[in-house]
């Protein structure tokens, strides 16, 4: 035997589990990280606080500090109060207008894409695949190219500047991408289901809303979320499509803040800005978890 | 025998490709039919057109006497067994049993019965509560004969049920199908890869490659007459030994070595001279003190041996060809030992060298 030293336990040399080592790479890897993050949220930081101070308090320009007196009147006002011209409604129409576009635009244009899949998975009939490319060319078409042909033909038969207009514009164009999201969802499940439930002489609808929808939670979620925070973010469509009498919340913010009269009321605005983000931001909150799975499962399957 | 499923000139084609191409097939009632052959050999297609899920370009398809080419695969009277089970994921088991029924409109005291008697039969009735996630892969498997088993249809069709179970499990559920079958008595389709499966639950083989069957007979038969070389090979494991040689009247000679083939059964009289391929399998072949008992002997070298646990592998060769024989694992044998082989070539096969046909 060599003199090689023995520790306490009786070994000599390596054994048991590796000693955890911070390498210099790790650390530059969370430098990275925090600096990433921080880069986001302090926007975010400064608009919260600032959100939270009274004008007077905004005015010291100590953006960083946080508010002396916190007060949720900016948030009140800019929902309720706060002025877009001589209308001081504030956010509140344009929250429940956006409510209004987003809920049956969510719904409509899911039910319409899980159909679109189902069918492109299991039922194919001729020219499916033809369909299919086509559809996924329209994922890359730009929106702002078919604006003008689509207000024409709104225009034509009545529906340019109404509700139903502008929901089945979001519908129309999150046709594209939802469709692939769940064909590519359904073609990932066993075939064999399918035939077994043709076997057990489920019909169509049968076999879609019994043994394929229950199925479908998870991807739903991912539409759901891509839905919700695509269409409450819109803006184009919303300015181009809703009219006057529904305009979204993004549009009216826009309004809000853009026009001044007198005082530019700081803390309302970043109050607004925020009261106008906090949907899809709760949206992914809630279902952050079900998003990544689904995402994941489309990813590795699909 | 009474035909329960008759295939009339099948053709199953994709575009140009065709899949099958004029295949006849007559299954008796209550017979246990096996279709059996490699990968992309068409038995699983074959299956699918039965059960109504692929259209079928041309040909007649009948059913317990009735034509149901264009029948919906619920109209059909058939119940079909998935590789992958193919249970409902979000519904119990007694949902996934009672499916079909409920699809159907059938009145639910009926439907219970039913669902009562097909969980009694596969002794499922602790799962009847369970999501199918729940469930260990030989009872997904039982659940989803089940499924057939509601359904009270007059034919059975498995697409390779076992082949995503493990070793053991595959003969456990081996057994309890062959149970089933000699209990309901109903037609039985069953689709596999494994000749095992085939050998052990077929009342008859048809064993298939590129889309045609090359043998349809029991599974004796398949395996001591098979007709052409590719069934001979597929049957049997190890697989047989393949001499090349020529056919000279009652005599086969590799080069030098000439083994009479005695009463050997030709197929048909007067083959006179050809180049023939003699078929023998492993088993058939005796070494040792055995061997002398054989009508042919050779004295050989072992070159490599394989012990199996209940029996031995050996190579060997005869006039330069390698040959493989199984015997006993108490016979002591060694790579480089001198021992004495002996068969009976009229336990063989002979094939015609060109157009692997049995002759």
């Amino acid at each position: 035997m060599t003199a090689e030293a023995l520790d306490a336990t009786g070994f000599a040399g390596p054994h048991g589990a590796k000693p955890k080592q911070l390498s210099w790479g790790r650390v530059g890897i969370y430098a990275f990280l925090v600096i990433a993050a921080l880069f986001f949220l302090v926007p975010l930081y400064v608009m919260l606080v600032t959100s939270l101070k009274s004008m007077p308090e905004v005015r010291e320009a100590h953006i960083f500090n946080l508010p002396r007196e916190p007060t949720i009147q900016p948030w009140i006002d800019a929902m309720f109060n706060a002025c877009t011209g001589r209308n001081c409604t504030g956010l509140s129409p344009g929250f429940w207008n956006s409510v209004k576009i987003t809920v049956p635009s969510v719904i409509v244009s899911i039910i319409i894409a899980s159909i679109n899949g189902y069918a492109l998975s299991f039922w194919k009939y001729k020219g499916a695949e033809f369909f299919f490319n086509l559809l996924v060319f329209g994922a890359f078409v730009p929106y702002q190219v078919v604006i003008y042909p689509i207000i024409i033909g709104m225009s034509k038969v009545h529906l340019f500047g109404t509700l139903p207009g502008i929901i089945i514009v979001h519908t129309i164009f999150g046709m594209p991408l939802l469709t692939i999201l769940f064909r590519n969802f359904y073609s990932s499940l066993p075939i064999e289901i399918f035939k077994a439930a043709r076997i057990d002489g489920a019909g169509f609808w049968q076999t879609f809303f019994k043994v394929m929808l229950p199925m479908s939670v998870p991807i739903t979620v991912v539409a759901v979320i891509l839905q919700v925070t695509g269409i409450w973010n819109d803006f184009l469509f919303g300015l181009v499509f809703a009219g006057t009498e529904n305009i979204p919340m993004t549009l009216q913010l826009n309004n809000m803040v853009k026009t001044t009269q007198g005082t530019i009321q700081y803390d309302v605005n970043m109050a607004a800005t925020m009261l106008t983000a906090l949907v899809p931001l709760i949206i992914y909150f809630v279902s952050g978890k079900w998003f990544v799975r689904g995402i994941a499962a489309g990813a590795v399957k699909g | 025998m009474q035909t329960s499923v008759s295939v009339k000139n099948l053709t199953l084609a994709f575009g140009a490709v065709k899949v099958l191409e004029g295949l006849n097939l007559d299954v008796g009632t209550g017979e246990f039919l096996v279709l059996l052959g490699p990968s992309g050999c068409g038995k699983s297609t074959l299956l699918n057109c039965l059960a109504g899920l692929l259209e079928i370009s041309e040909g007649q398809i009948f059913i317990s006497g009735k034509n149901v080419t264009w029948e919906e695969p619920k109209d059909r009277g058939i119940g079909m067994v998935f590789q992958s089970y193919a249970l409902y994921p979000q519904m119990t088991v007694e949902r996934n049993l009672s499916f079909g029924l409920r699809v159907s409109g059938m009145p639910r005291e009926e439907i219970e019965k039913r669902v009562a008697r097909a969980s009694e039969i596969l002794q499922i009735q602790p799962l009847l509560k369970r999501k199918p996630a729940e469930l260990s892969g030989g009872q997904r498997q039982r659940v989803a004969i089940g499924r057939a088993l509601v359904r009270d249809v007059d034919v059975f069709l498995f697409d390779e049920p076992l082949s995503n179970l493990d070793a053991k499990l595959r003969s456990d559920l081996r057994v309890e199908i062959k149970r089933l079958h000699q209990r309901l008595k109903n037609t039985m389709i069953y689709v596999t890869h494994d000749q095992i499966e085939a050998m052990t639950l077929a009342d008859r083989i048809a064993i298939m490659r590129n889309g045609v069957i090359q043998q349809l007979d029991t599974p004796h038969a398949v395996y001591n007459n098979p007709v052409n070389l590719f069934v001979a090979g597929f049957i049997g494991s190890p697989t047989m030994n393949f001499l090349n040689g020529r056919i000279d009247g009652s005599t086969f000679s590799i080069d030098a070595l000439n083994i009479p083939l005695g009463n050997y059964k030709f197929e048909k009289d007067g083959v006179g001279k050809l180049d023939g391929i003699l078929g023998v399998r492993p088993e058939h072949i005796a070494v040792g003190e055995d061997a002398k008992k054989m009508p042919f002997q050779l004295d050989s070298e072992i070159e490599i041996v394989e012990p199996m646990g209940s029996d031995t592998v050996g190579w060997t060769k005869v006039a330069g060809q390698s040959v493989t024989f199984r015997c006993s694992s108490d016979i002591p044998l060694a790579p480089g030992q001198k021992i004495t082989i002996g068969f009976d070539p009229a336990r063989g096969s002979l094939f015609d060298a060109q157009s692997g046909v049995r002759v």
